[in-house]
């Protein structure tokens, strides 16, 4: 029998927990979860090495340990500092914190558009979460922002360079996920940029998943991108037996179309299993897959609003104050419009949809 | 004349070659080291000697190396940080170029003491043609038996590799030269893990200056406890300092540490006073990136006491009144300098430099400097100076690497000493854009910081 190693006591924002020895303060705090889990814009747990890059996990250590209680002088990268035994630290109980988390918000959004509006990563973007909760208002930056072309990296992903905030999640995934590093960083400091060199296509089979790391809308989804807004998307878990990839997905569905696949994220939007590209891209029909049931999103995002389990749905005023009776329609829209036409499958359609799409079917008709 | 230890035989002809090194007492070190000393004794000398780190940190040697791990089996390395590329640090250079010998000889002792077989000088690419006096040097040495195999009959064995960077001068950062060393992007690494635990490939590692590792050997000629007594406090032993900017006589002299700010600028033996009969206005004293002191602060601390050569008394107060030894790039400004213009130079070269890693640093270098174009340009404002201060405020302490604080520390030292001109730039933008600052006043006598 081997023996059991002790268990370090922590304590996160007053709140105590025990965790195994190598434990960083990070994965301390998701133990812990709800806002004492400081927010993770570059770490990955799933990809070896990523982490301490973006700044936005600085934590203070109060105390170090119980062997030397000294606090420590900066703030540390909460991802890649360890616990130790009796260690205190301070997240969102620190102002030093959260002056400097205001910082980071201030610096990525330098460069990075308030393209929310278009962005299919609208929803579910985890700096729009972050600029939410500890941002300001507006920008001091007066200069102009950095300008790129768009990249296609292979029949499936595009890259807006402009939206992205140097994570190097992707980088990692490429690194670690593919045979052949087909694309990286480029130049250093504020010129760097992520790109394959001399635009190379991505063509590995798992290189979709760069688009599921991203924690911004730079890497898009080509089959998707345009189609629909993600809050408007119904999470399904489904699975096929894959021969390359668990084959363990998330379906989003508006009506019965299937808008897109991606893999599986926990409550800290990393991936469960990592997905192919075929199941990713191409397998867009019910039929393809195995139904489990709807997906529960825990992560504060709009995507869970609206969405199923355990909600209970407040009655129709309109219809105990009007006695049963149901409100008059002056108008039926569908009557007079021809938009969002049920035959029309917007999933099917390549590129964003646009007026054309409907013209030529009601041309055909 | 003060002490020299390193440069004592710099001007003897032909020094650069072994023969000429051997005979004015050169590899004595190596052979004291290999005929009566253990490396522990070795590491306990260079502790006793009270060496600081050279490269700019000034962290005790001996306690660095005390920290290397020492698992069975594993090799350990020394690596030679040889890429100097902080602006107006130039020492490493001239003792390279001058004398490869004693550079050579310092590693051959740090690295019997540290047990490395492999060591590496790695050296910025910048200095195309050093690499090359390197070269020639471990071929000399080796040639005479003291490099490669059984090195003095000792059964120690050693090569020394010479590794150009490619001109970046984060590289100088220890864990990014040891990523570039690896063959990868210079990129700093997260510590901990810190070298001495798992440096080049993985294996423990110190990373030592130039002329740290060449200080070794004095201080294994005369003894730790003799060359304590050079100096003063904790700053022991004799530095070499890189004089530039506007005085006479630029260059580079090794002072003990126990000579005035004031005497150093003006005696004849160093700087030999300001160029053209100006008048001093400051000084940034420990390479660019250590906070700039005005001419008030220079020459006397916050209490009034006199501002020596060395690593406390330039520190004396804190940021507020006081700066950093640091690499000992000395900088001098006279009065026709302009503080913002050296203020955007320096913020353009760190912006240029950030690796780009972590947002603070990669962002904030920029946003600053684009501030100060257009403070310099007649085109601020005056909140402009206020958000400078807040950018280097967010910058400083949060980043990876201390390449944030470098950035960070120049902007804010600038504001705190020198912020009417900056002011003085928003409210005179047209005669801000001559060569004629209208600053002259900034060079007479300044109250001095309680």
């Amino acid at each position: 029998m081997s023996e059991q190693q002790p268990l370090f006591k922590v304590t996160i924002d007053n709140i105590t927990i025990e965790v195994a020895p190598g434990t960083s303060i990070l994965e301390a705090a998701r133990k812990i979860g709800g806002d004492v889990a400081p927010p993770a814009m570059c770490f990955y747990s799933k990809l070896k090495g990523s982490g301490g890059k973006c700044r936005t996990c600085l934590v203070e250590v109060s105390k170090g340990s119980e062997k030397d209680p000294r606090p420590m002088p900066k703030l540390v990268a909460s991802c890649r500092t360890t616990v130790m035994d009796g260690m205190e630290v301070k997240n969102i109980t620190s102002e030093r914190v959260i002056d400097a988390r205001a910082g980071v918000v201030e610096f990525l959004l330098l460069n990075h558009p308030l393209d929310c509006p278009i962005c299919d990563q609208a929803g579910e973007c985890h700096l729009q979460d972050l600029s939410y909760e500890h941002g300001k208002v507006g920008t001091r930056y007066e200069f102009q922002r950095r300008t790129f072309k768009k990249h296609d990296l292979g029949p499936y992903i595009q890259l807006h360079m402009t939206r992205c905030i140097m994570c190097f999640r992707c980088v990692f995934t490429a690194d670690q996920l593919t045979e052949k590093r087909a694309h990286g960083v480029l130049d250093r400091g504020d010129h760097a940029e992520i790109a394959t060199y001399i635009e190379k296509s991505l063509d590995n089979d798992f290189i979709g998943n760069v688009i599921d790391v991203c924690p911004v809308g730079a890497l898009t989804d080509k089959t998707f991108r345009f189609k629909n807004r993600v809050w408007f998307l119904k999470p399904v878990d489904a699975h096929c037996s894959c021969s390359k990839c668990s084959g363990k997905v998330t379906l989003w569905y508006r009506g019965d179309e299937v808008f897109r696949v991606t893999a599986r994220k926990d409550e800290w939007g990393e991936v469960e299993d990592w997905i192919c590209n075929e199941c990713r891209f191409e397998k867009k029909k019910t039929s393809d897959w195995t139904i489990e049931g709807p997906r529960e999103i825990s992560r504060h995002s709009v995507i869970s609003q609206g969405h199923y389990v355990g909600i209970e749905k407040p009655k129709e005023t309109f219809e105990a104050v009007m006695d049963g009776r149901k409100p008059r329609l002056f108008m039926d829209i569908h009557s007079v419009s021809e938009v969002n036409r049920p035959e029309i499958d917007l999933s099917l359609i390549e590129g964003p949809a646009h007026s054309d799409d409907f013209d030529r079917v009601t041309k055909k008709d | 004349m003060g002490v020299k230890l390193l440069l004592e035989k710099a001007h003897v002809e032909g020094i650069r070659t072994f023969e000429v090194y051997r005979r004015e007492g050169g590899y004595r070190g190596v052979e004291k080291v290999f005929k009566t000393m253990s490396p522990d004794a070795v590491v306990e000398e260079v502790k006793k000697s009270g060496l600081r780190g050279r490269g700019g940190a000034g962290f005790p040697a001996g306690m660095k190396w005390s920290f290397i791990a020492k698992p069975e089996g594993v090799p350990r390395h020394l690596v030679c940080n040889a890429d100097e590329s902080e602006p107006g640090t130039f020492k490493d250079r001239y003792l390279m170029e001058n004398l490869p010998h004693l550079l050579i000889e310092g590693l051959i002792i740090s690295s019997f003491a540290l047990g490395s077989n492999a060591t590496y000088i790695y050296i910025r690419g910048e200095y195309a043609w050093i690499p090359d006096i390197l070269e020639h040097a471990i071929a000399e040495a080796k040639a005479n038996g003291f490099l490669g195999k059984n090195i003095l009959g000792s059964g120690f064995d050693l090569e020394i590799y010479v590794q150009r960077g490619a001109g970046a001068y984060i590289c100088g950062e220890e864990t990014a030269l040891i990523e570039s060393l690896e063959g990868k992007r210079g990129n700093p690494r997260i510590k901990p893990p810190f070298p001495a635990i798992k440096g080049v490939w993985e294996r423990p590692t110190v990373v030592n200056n130039v002329e740290t590792l060449a200080a070794v050997v004095p201080i294994i000629n005369m003894g730790g406890d003799e060359y304590a007594k050079i100096g003063v406090g904790k700053s022991t032993g004799t530095k070499l300092i890189s004089a530039c900017g506007n005085i006479n006589k630029p260059g580079v002299y090794e002072i003990d540490m126990t000579i005035s700010v004031e005497d150093f600028i003006y005696s004849d033996e160093y700087c030999g006073g300001i160029a053209n009969g100006k008048r001093l206005k400051a000084c940034i004293p420990g390479g660019s990136s250590v906070p700039i002191l005005p001419a008030n602060l220079l020459f006397k601390t916050a209490k009034g006491e006199t501002r020596y050569m060395n690593y406390e008394s330039l520190s004396d107060g804190g940021f507020a009144t006081g700066s950093m030894m640091g690499s000992g790039g000395f900088i001098v400004l006279d009065e026709d300098q302009s503080v913002v213009r050296n203020t955007y130079t320096l913020a353009r070269f760190y912006r240029h430099e950030s690796c780009g890693q972590c947002s603070p640093c990669r962002e904030g270098t920029g946003w600053m400097e684009k501030l100060l174009k257009r403070l310099l340009e007649g085109k601020g404002k005056i909140s402009d100076i206020d958000l400078l201060w807040d950018i280097q405020r967010k910058i400083e302490g949060n980043t990876i690497c201390p390449l944030g604080d470098a950035a960070a520390w120049p902007v804010a030292a600038a504001i705190r000493h020198f912020r009417d001109e900056f002011e003085w730039y928003v409210n005179n933008p047209v005669e801000s854009q001559t060569r004629n600052y209208g600053l002259a006043h900034y060079a007479d006598e300044r109250e001095v910081i309680a």
